[in-house]
């Protein structure tokens, strides 16, 4: 999380019109160390960051503040990162000198690497010493290999419904986790399926319409490029489910680099990697994991932390790297 | 020597380098006949060749040489094979004893896909 006391703190309202280029020129000089900005439709928006340094913590009524942290890989050791549990306890640490303490974790997957229980066991132990406590998991495809995600299940699901999906409520956010990593079929990308579509239609046909969504799910919920499995299959109708709401933040993980889209009231986020980055969309050969200098490893592996505040329509979401 | 001398010798031996072959070729053909184990090479997200077609009663060997884990499972329902997870240089063979296409994809990364065709 960067120093707001840093002058060219970004306040733009994305509500408003698009930044200048000189807001453009300071949004640039912000993506290092963890602003974010986005083109859409060829007019660049920035995000209004959360006051928190100026506030004191329990100060406004629906104050929330929470951390996404995604695809931890324990027991992944090959040259891009052969210590991906020193980097997650970087980001642990990172998470921890946090101005405002984050009231809880969203895991969005991929936490261990081949599912074994001592790689869980391995991240369990890390996440001990985060100061948000609370963590809610969704599963990776490398969370679920050889046993239909039956251990996932029995560690992080409870309460959960079919492969591991469900709701709760934080200060007024209605938060839905999802699974699009089980079922998936040859040549396809992530999958919702219809149990899950038919209880996603469910859960928030009672909510109104100006309750703030988050969605989160390993997989990414829009089409980020079909041509390495980056997209979810069935998607378009968990979102036509969401269209009422005036602010859905959707938070997912899988492609270890930080990306963002727009769409009306949908903002889709996904996270970078606390294990080793990939490449972006068609930049080489495949999506494996990418070999970058050890001193850069860890500027690009990174942590993102979301802030909510009432009466804003976008949730304030600032990435920010390990380094 | 005398010239049709010569064309004969010429002949002999050119007969002779086409017997050689051709009984080489036979030798190497029968050794061909019947192969009982073949490779694909799982690297680079994709598996390699793509498509492999092999006699029934082959036992094909899926290796793992790419950086991150990938598995064998048969497209087909019900599956007519599954491997466990392949971590780097871990395999997986199957014997197909029944003529057929059998296409496969990696269960971990969908876009993977690949055949075998049994003859």
């Amino acid at each position: 999380m960067f120093d707001a006391r840093k002058k060219d703190e970004i306040l733009h309202d994305h509500n408003r019109d698009g930044v200048d280029r000189r807001g453009f020129l300071k949004c640039m000089a912000w993506a290092g160390t963890g602003a974010f900005c986005v083109m859409q439709g060829g007019v660049l928006k920035s995000y209004s960051l959360s006051r928190l340094p100026e506030m004191s913590p329990k100060d406004a009524m629906g104050e929330l503040s929470f951390v996404q942290i995604s695809d931890s890989h324990m027991g992944f050791n090959k040259p891009a990162n052969p210590d991906v549990a020193g980097t997650l306890q970087v980001a642990v640490d990172k998470i921890n000198k946090l101005s405002a303490a984050p009231e809880f974790m969203l895991h969005t997957g991929d936490v261990s690497h081949l599912s074994k229980p001592e790689e869980f066991d391995a991240v369990d132990q890390i996440l001990k010493s985060a100061k948000p406590q609370d963590v809610f998991y969704v599963p990776g495809e490398h969370d679920v290999l050889n046993d239909d995600g039956k251990q996932f299940l029995e560690r992080y699901g409870k309460g959960s419904k079919g492969a591991g999906w469900y709701s709760f409520e934080k200060k007024g956010v209605h938060f839905i986790g999802l699974v699009n990593v089980m079922n998936l079929k040859a040549g396809g990308l992530g999958t919702l399926g219809h149990d899950q579509l038919e209880w996603l239609e469910d859960d928030v046909a009672h909510l109104k319409s100006s309750t703030p969504i988050v969605v989160f799910a390993h997989i990414p919920l829009w089409s980020v490029y079909p041509e390495w499995g980056w997209g979810t299959e069935d998607s378009a109708q968990a979102l036509a489910y969401l269209k009422k709401f005036g602010s859905v933040t959707v938070l997912n993980g899988h492609i270890h680099q930080t990306m963002q889209k727009v769409e009306g009231n949908v903002t889709f986020h996904t996270a970078a990697s606390t294990a080793f980055p990939q490449p972006q969309p068609g930049k080489a050969d495949s999506p494996g994991p990418m070999k970058v200098p050890a001193e850069q490893l860890r500027s690009i592996l990174g942590i993102t932390d979301v802030n909510y505040v009432q009466g804003k329509h976008a949730l304030a979401i600032v990435d920010s790297s390990l380094a | 020597m005398g010239r049709s001398a010569f064309l004969a010798v010429l002949t002999t031996m050119i007969l002779g380098v086409v017997t050689l072959e051709a009984g080489y070729r036979s030798v190497v053909a029968s050794g061909q006949e019947k192969p009982s184990a073949m490779e694909v090479r799982i690297d680079n997200f994709s598996f390699g060749p793509a498509v492999l077609a092999v006699p029934v009663g082959t036992t094909v060997t899926w290796t793992n040489r790419d950086d991150i884990p990938h598995t064998v499972v048969s497209s087909d329902d019900p599956k007519a094979f599954k491997s466990k997870v392949l971590d780097t240089d871990e395999k997986f063979s199957f014997t197909f004893s029944k003529t057929g296409t059998y296409p496969y994809f990696c269960s971990i990364h969908p876009k993977m896909t690949g055949k075998v065709v049994v003859q």
